[in-house]
């Protein structure tokens, strides 16, 4: 069992969770992810390491809740507990100094992007951040990304917040603006990965993104997280779960993530009326 | 009460079979299939041994159990002293019981079987254990031997439960450490309900605990602390690596990416491990379709396909690209299989699964193959048949073609002997690996093999460990 220490809301549908977990706050680099279970009968789900602290033996997650795993997760108060909390897994980040980095997180994504970010300004490198998401209120971390890049751009797709458009347009922008950049980390949805690899490519910047297959272990045992890169099959979870932007193959990897879609929504749907019954309760 | 028959009444017992549920019954739930022996059959099957002055049953089993001192301790009807002289030697008793290629081993060199059937040793041992749980009449014996040194276990499969129940007896404080949430390895993800209920399995595992390990799960060596850090930092003085083979292989067909693809180690995880089959209650989801086809002749094959059928497939197929003689599964899960009306498709290739618009499968080209000449591995190799391809429609693909060791450790451990398979290599006498105080057996070294062999590595290793850890202190006394 391992503790909540603190929550935080970040949004209306996104939470960070502070948990405590000592040998994972000890291990873990940027890149790294957890597997929990909330509780007995649960999924088995991976997520990003957003940040620890060693001295207090605590690891932050950023959670969004979409289906019913991550919604239990969400709505977990501090002094509860999720039943398991096991890693750090994967490969980290390959941090070096690469000279300018731009460092680009949608939606969630830039809760798995600010650890690297953080990692790549400590090993030198000028970080430049691109942080966006649908409309104002879904931009989180502006502080700390605001803290650890030199220069902070944020988008909007509607336009409530700073610059109108996608994160991969303000990318495009650096780029012609004449920009020099030596490496992209980006991560969120897999469109956007993908637009933003298709923007780099042309111009040989080398780009990570960090993928999100369905994963049932996170060891490397169940192989339900291959992903075709380079026309090789990988395991996320052993092999990445940053892979090189330009040979991987995103179509694939969304129509995998599709595989348990109705199901998921069953399951969703069954727990939101579970949660309609109990607050009729009260 | 001594066996008082003459050998030549022994010999006139039939063997006796185990109680089974029906297999139009079986099929619709995950129950165990085989209730075992009763104690009237039990009785009647130890009075067919003929209690050999050289008694070749021991040799044949990898972990030396003795065989007829335990059937005397049956017909004695002292079945807690039977199960307390297999566990002299096996600590897991119920589940060998249930998951031993006995017909491979004490089975097949059994004397009586030359002219007429073996005994059924495998169901005796069954038979033991499972009286010995519903009478309450286990007792844990009481270590009392303390030796002040910490000896970790990697996985908490049967190489290493087995290694730590031997470690604790000799009297070490030991620590199994498991990356998963729950113990037992491939007993518990790998093997199903039907074969091996998890109530079994937990009782096992529990008197392992009882005995004196510790047991930490939801730590994965090599990455939440590295192999290293358990010696230098946690003062684990030797350590045994039992982590098995879990690396799913895929065959490298086109369309092996469709949904619907899964590997037998992901279908049966999902499963057995987080009983799918309960969902919605349970969370995690599976999909079967009303065909499916699992590639694979072995026991992973069989519990895939037998598994997919009680999820509701209505046509079940088991392709193998060999003959039936050469399948690798043990014959009794085969017949099982095909009394569930699984449909084998023997000397059958797959070349591609065909996916539909929306990337789910929904057929598998297949090929015809014959035999041709043996191969390295002593098997007549499948040669394909030119012109024999064709389609089967199919809404999944289970691939149970083997596993390789899991690359954490590997990759983790500086030092560290590795084959080009991927498998830890060690001294086949010592189970030392390339380090002297890291030691390692199971599937881990052999890429996919038995309980039973995991066991026996896990023994062996067991007394090399006490052995370099006693000569350690030696080497210390002389320094010093």
């Amino acid at each position: 069992m391992y503790k909540i220490i603190e929550k935080q809301k970040l949004s209306e549908t996104i939470t960070k969770l502070v948990i405590e977990s000592p040998r994972v706050a000890k291990k873990r680099k940027a890149g790294n992810f957890v597997m929990i279970r909330v509780k007995e009968g649960g999924e088995r789900i991976p997520i990003t390491i957003a940040d620890s602290d060693i001295e207090k033996g605590t690891v932050s997650i950023i959670v969004q809740a979409i289906g019913k795993t991550t919604k239990m997760l969400c709505s977990l108060k501090e002094g509860e507990y999720v039943l398991d909390f096991v890693g750090p897994l994967g490969e980290p980040t390959p941090i070096e100094n690469f000279g300018r980095v731009v460092c680009i997180g949608g939606g969630v994504g830039t809760a798995e992007v600010y650890p690297i970010a953080k990692a790549l300004r400590d090993a030198g490198n000028e970080v430049i951040g691109i942080i966006g998401a649908r409309s104002k209120d879904l931009i989180i971390l502006e502080k700390e990304m605001g803290e650890v890049c030199n220069k902070l751009y944020i988008t909007t797709d509607d336009g409530s917040y700073q610059g109108k458009g996608f994160v991969s347009d303000q990318l495009q922008d650096l780029i012609n603006s004449g920009m020099k950049i030596d490496g992209v980390y980006a991560i969120g949805p897999i469109p956007m990965m993908k637009v933003c690899a298709n923007v780099t490519r042309p111009f040989g910047i080398k780009t990570y993104v960090s993928l999100n297959p369905i994963m049932v272990d996170g060891t490397g045992m169940c192989g339900g997280c291959r992903v075709t890169v380079g026309g090789k099959m990988k395991f996320a979870c052993v092999d990445g779960p940053e892979f090189d932007a330009h040979e991987v193959d995103f179509d694939e990897l969304i129509m995998r993530n599709r595989t348990y879609a109705d199901l998921e929504t069953i399951s969703d749907k069954t727990y939101e009326e579970h949660v309609c019954k109990l607050e009729g309760v009260k | 009460m001594p066996n008082t028959l003459k050998p030549s009444e022994r010999m006139k017992i039939p063997r006796q079979h185990s109680i089974e549920q029906p297999s139009t019954e079986r099929t619709k739930n995950f129950n165990e299939v085989s209730f075992g022996l009763n104690e009237e059959l039990a009785l009647l099957e130890a009075k067919r041994c003929l209690d050999c002055k050289n008694p070749v049953c021991i040799d044949g089993c990898p972990v030396r159990i003795d065989i007829p001192g335990f059937i005397i301790k049956i017909l004695e009807k002292d079945y807690a002293g039977a199960a307390d002289k297999i566990r002299e030697a096996n600590y897991l008793p119920a589940i060998c019981g249930r998951v031993c290629p006995q017909e491979d081993q004490c089975e097949i060199v059994c004397i009586l079987g030359k002219k007429h059937e073996p005994v059924a040793i495998g169901k005796l041992e069954r038979f033991v254990a499972d009286y010995e749980m519903a009478n309450n009449l286990f007792k844990s014996p009481v270590v009392n031997n303390h030796i002040d040194k910490k000896v970790a276990i990697v996985g908490s499969g049967p190489a290493g439960l087995t290694c730590a129940a031997e470690l604790v007896k000799l009297g070490y404080k030991v620590t199994i450490f498991e990356a998963l949430h729950a113990t037992g390895g491939v007993l518990r993800y790998g093997i199903p309900e039907f074969r091996l209920p998890k109530e079994i399995l937990d009782i096992e595992v529990n008197r392992v605990r009882e005995l004196g390990a510790e047991i930490l799960t939801n730590f994965v060596v090599g990455r939440t602390a590295t192999l290293d850090e358990l010696i230098d930092e946690m003062g684990y003085e030797a350590v045994f690596l039992g982590t098995g083979a879990g690396t799913p292989n895929f065959m490298e067909i086109p369309g092996e990416h469709l949904s619907g693809v899964l590997s037998a180690n992901e279908f049966l995880t999902r499963v057995n491990f987080m009983k799918a089959y309960a969902f919605p209650e349970a969370d995690t989801p599976i999909k079967i379709g009303k065909q499916i086809a699992v590639i694979g002749g072995g026991n992973t094959a069989m519990d895939a396909v037998r598994t997919a059928k009680r999820l509701g497939a209505e046509q079940a197929y088991l392709i193998y690209r060999r003959s039936r003689k050469e399948m690798p599964a043990r014959v009794e899960e085969v017949m099982h299989a095909e009394e569930e009306g699984i449909e084998f498709m023997m000397l059958t290739n797959p070349l591609r699964i065909i996916g539909d618009e929306f990337n789910w499968v929904k057929a598998i080209e297949c090929q015809k193959m014959e035999l041709g000449e043996p191969d390295d591995s002593g098997r007549r190799k499948p040669i394909p048949i030119k012109g024999s391809e064709y389609i089967i429609e199919v809404q999944n693909v289970i691939e149970a073609i083997g596993q390789k060791p899991n690359p954490i450790i590997q990759a983790t451990t500086p030092g560290l002997g590795i084959s080009k398979r991927g498998t830890v290599v060690v001294d086949n006498k010592t189970m030392v690996t390339s380090r002297p105080n890291v030691f390692a057996g199971g599937d881990l070294i052999h890429g996919g093999a038995t309980v039973i062999l995991a066991m026996h590595d896990g023994k062996l290793a067991a007394a090399s460990m006490h052995e370099y850890l006693q000569n350690v202190d030696k080497e210390e006394k002389v320094t010093k």
